[in-house]
């Protein structure tokens, strides 16, 4: 999920991330649990976000900290709870463990084994290619044979340039 | 009226009569796809379904086997054209009574459907008549690895594509087969069966799938599951159930025919009687009754050249077909009295039943 996100309020880590809808526009914010408590984030009936970030909007909409929110789409797990059906592609990263502890009573196995899209198929080979050179080099490096470390490090140059130009020629 | 010219064409599910199988009507895949950082049709915004409508109509429909077909916004249908549309299997009920920025694109032979915003961004189906998975999942792989190749698909390597319902999650790949089992539901052994089908992992449903009743003897069977096997898997899976409840049928009948051959004989006359006689029929009367017809074609009381005939009456007999021959609104009797008169005269050129052809193959075969 990339690195940690800083409190919009202050220099600490952000641990709770909202987002709300309100007139039709997406409004996100993240904090640290101190700054959270110091707004009232905690209380579901007390808090907006546009009235923390604006401090000027009267409507109240219900949220719900303990709930986990989509950050792209802003569904919550609530939603899911409610309805089954996911809000986007990404909520599957943030309720991951929710819909994951479904999929056993759902379906045959955990891990998808059908068809993958030619997109995927060739990252995947790519990324398969560049970790075996760099398995060998890390070999040849261990058992000091510096000129074949030399090569493999090549080869792997090698291997993402032309992957570079791929995806720009793609494009 | 839009769908016209789709009405007028032959289609695979009318007159596609290249393979016909006694037992499976139609064979049918569809995938479940959705489009990498967009939200699922049910949550996204009016305007990004609006967006995503027209986005998929302009690439998805450069597909060849989509470049010359019907594409519609379902806003632009009336009741009744979306009635024949899901009559035909062309489109869900959920994509019917779809709000604003949702629409369909079919091929002219009506064998391939792209839905758009229906549950999923994309729902891809390909249908043939008869039995035949291998020829359905090849076209539709093909049509998919198009599509992907201008629609960047949400994929995850551990969930395969992801889909707004996780019950579609890994290959977003529902296979089925419509299948005629008259056997099966006089001989009341259907429940056995589905029963014992179910734990399998195969859904059973009627002929419009979930909740709907199994009239005509039709059923529509399918996977239930769509993650932890690969798409082969599945059809295999699939496949070798389908081919033990054809053989379930097929001894069905056998029996129903060694046992109580006069009640079924009778049973199979009277239909026919019923049907090129009426004044008065419902759907489901007609469906039931076709069904018989049908169960007698296979065992050749009636001519073989008359089953794509037979086939294509156990569609244009529901209400939204007949409603639309009708020129003009039609109360439910009104219907039942044109469906008749139109029975009356399709039944005009199907022969006689010929029960001897029972008797001599039973003396040929002692």
């Amino acid at each position: 999920m990339g690195k940690a996100l800083k409190c919009d309020l202050c220099e600490n880590q952000a641990t709770v991330h909202l987002t709300q809808i309100l007139n039709n526009k997406v409004h996100k914010v993240d904090l640290c649990e101190s700054c959270a408590q110091e707004k009232g984030v905690t209380d579901p009936n007390g808090f907006s976000l546009a009235d923390l970030l604006a401090g000027s909007m009267s409507e109240e909409i219900e949220t719900n900290s303990n709930d986990t929110i989509c950050p792209i789409c802003g569904y919550t797990r609530k939603d899911f709870r409610k309805t089954g059906r996911l809000g986007c592609p990404e909520c599957y990263e943030h309720f991951g463990q929710t819909v994951r502890s479904l999929l056993d009573n759902m379906h045959k196995g955990t891990r998808h084994c059908g068809k993958i899209p030619t997109h995927v198929q060739e990252h995947l080979s790519y990324r398969e290619e560049v970790s075996r050179l760099e398995e060998e080099l890390q070999k040849a490096v261990e058992a000091e044979r510096y000129e074949e470390a030399a090569e493999f490090r090549d080869q792997i140059e090698e291997v993402r340039k032309s992957r570079d130009k791929a995806e720009k020629d793609g494009r | 009226m839009i769908i016209k010219p789709l009405l007028k064409a032959k289609a695979e599910l009318t007159h596609g009569n290249v393979s016909k199988c006694p037992v499976v009507l139609s064979t049918r895949i569809r995938l479940a796809r959705n489009l990498a950082g967009h939200s699922f049709p049910a949550w996204a915004r009016p305007e990004q379904r609006r967006e995503i409508l027209s986005g998929c109509f302009e690439l998805a429909g450069d597909v060849t086997s989509l470049k010359r077909g019907l594409r519609f916004d379902i806003g632009e249908l009336s009741d009744l054209e979306k009635k024949i549309l899901y009559e035909r299997h062309l489109i869900s009920r959920e994509l019917m009574s779809s709000r604003e920025g949702a629409g369909a694109i079919i091929s002219r032979d009506q064998s391939c459907v792209v839905m758009v915003n229906e549950e999923d961004h994309l729902r891809i189906q390909v249908l043939r008549s008869g039995f035949h998975f291998r020829r359905v999942w090849r076209t539709i792989d093909r049509i998919d690895t198009g599509i992907e190749a201008k629609l960047p698909y949400a994929f995850s390597r551990e969930l395969g594509y992801l889909t707004a319902c996780p019950t579609n999650l890994g290959t977003g790949m529902r296979a089925s087969a419509m299948m005629h089992l008259p056997g099966l539901v006089i001989a009341n052994q259907m429940e056995k069966v589905i029963r014992a089908v179910n734990q399998l992992g195969i859904a059973v449903r009627g002929l419009f799938g979930e909740g709907s009743d199994a009239s005509g003897s039709i059923f529509q069977i399918s996977n239930q599951t769509t993650l932890g096997e690969s798409e082969q898997q599945i059809i295999k899976r699939l496949s070798s159930v389908l081919e033990s409840i054809i053989e379930q049928e097929e001894n069905a009948r056998q029996k129903l025919f060694e046992s109580e051959r006069i009640k079924l004989q009778d049973k199979i006359a009277r239909a026919y009687g019923i049907l090129s006689n009426s004044h008065l029929i419902s759907s489901s009367e007609a469906m039931n009754l076709l069904s018989l017809v049908r169960l007698g074609l296979d065992r050749e009381i009636f001519s073989e050249e008359y089953r794509a005939n037979l086939d294509r009456l156990l569609i244009e007999c529901q209400p939204g077909h007949i409603q639309y021959s009708a020129k003009h609104l039609a109360e439910s009797e009104e219907r039942d009295v044109l469906r008749s008169a139109y029975l009356r005269t399709e039944f005009e050129k199907i022969p006689e039943p010929d029960f001897g052809k029972i008797k001599r193959k039973r003396t040929s075969k002692d």
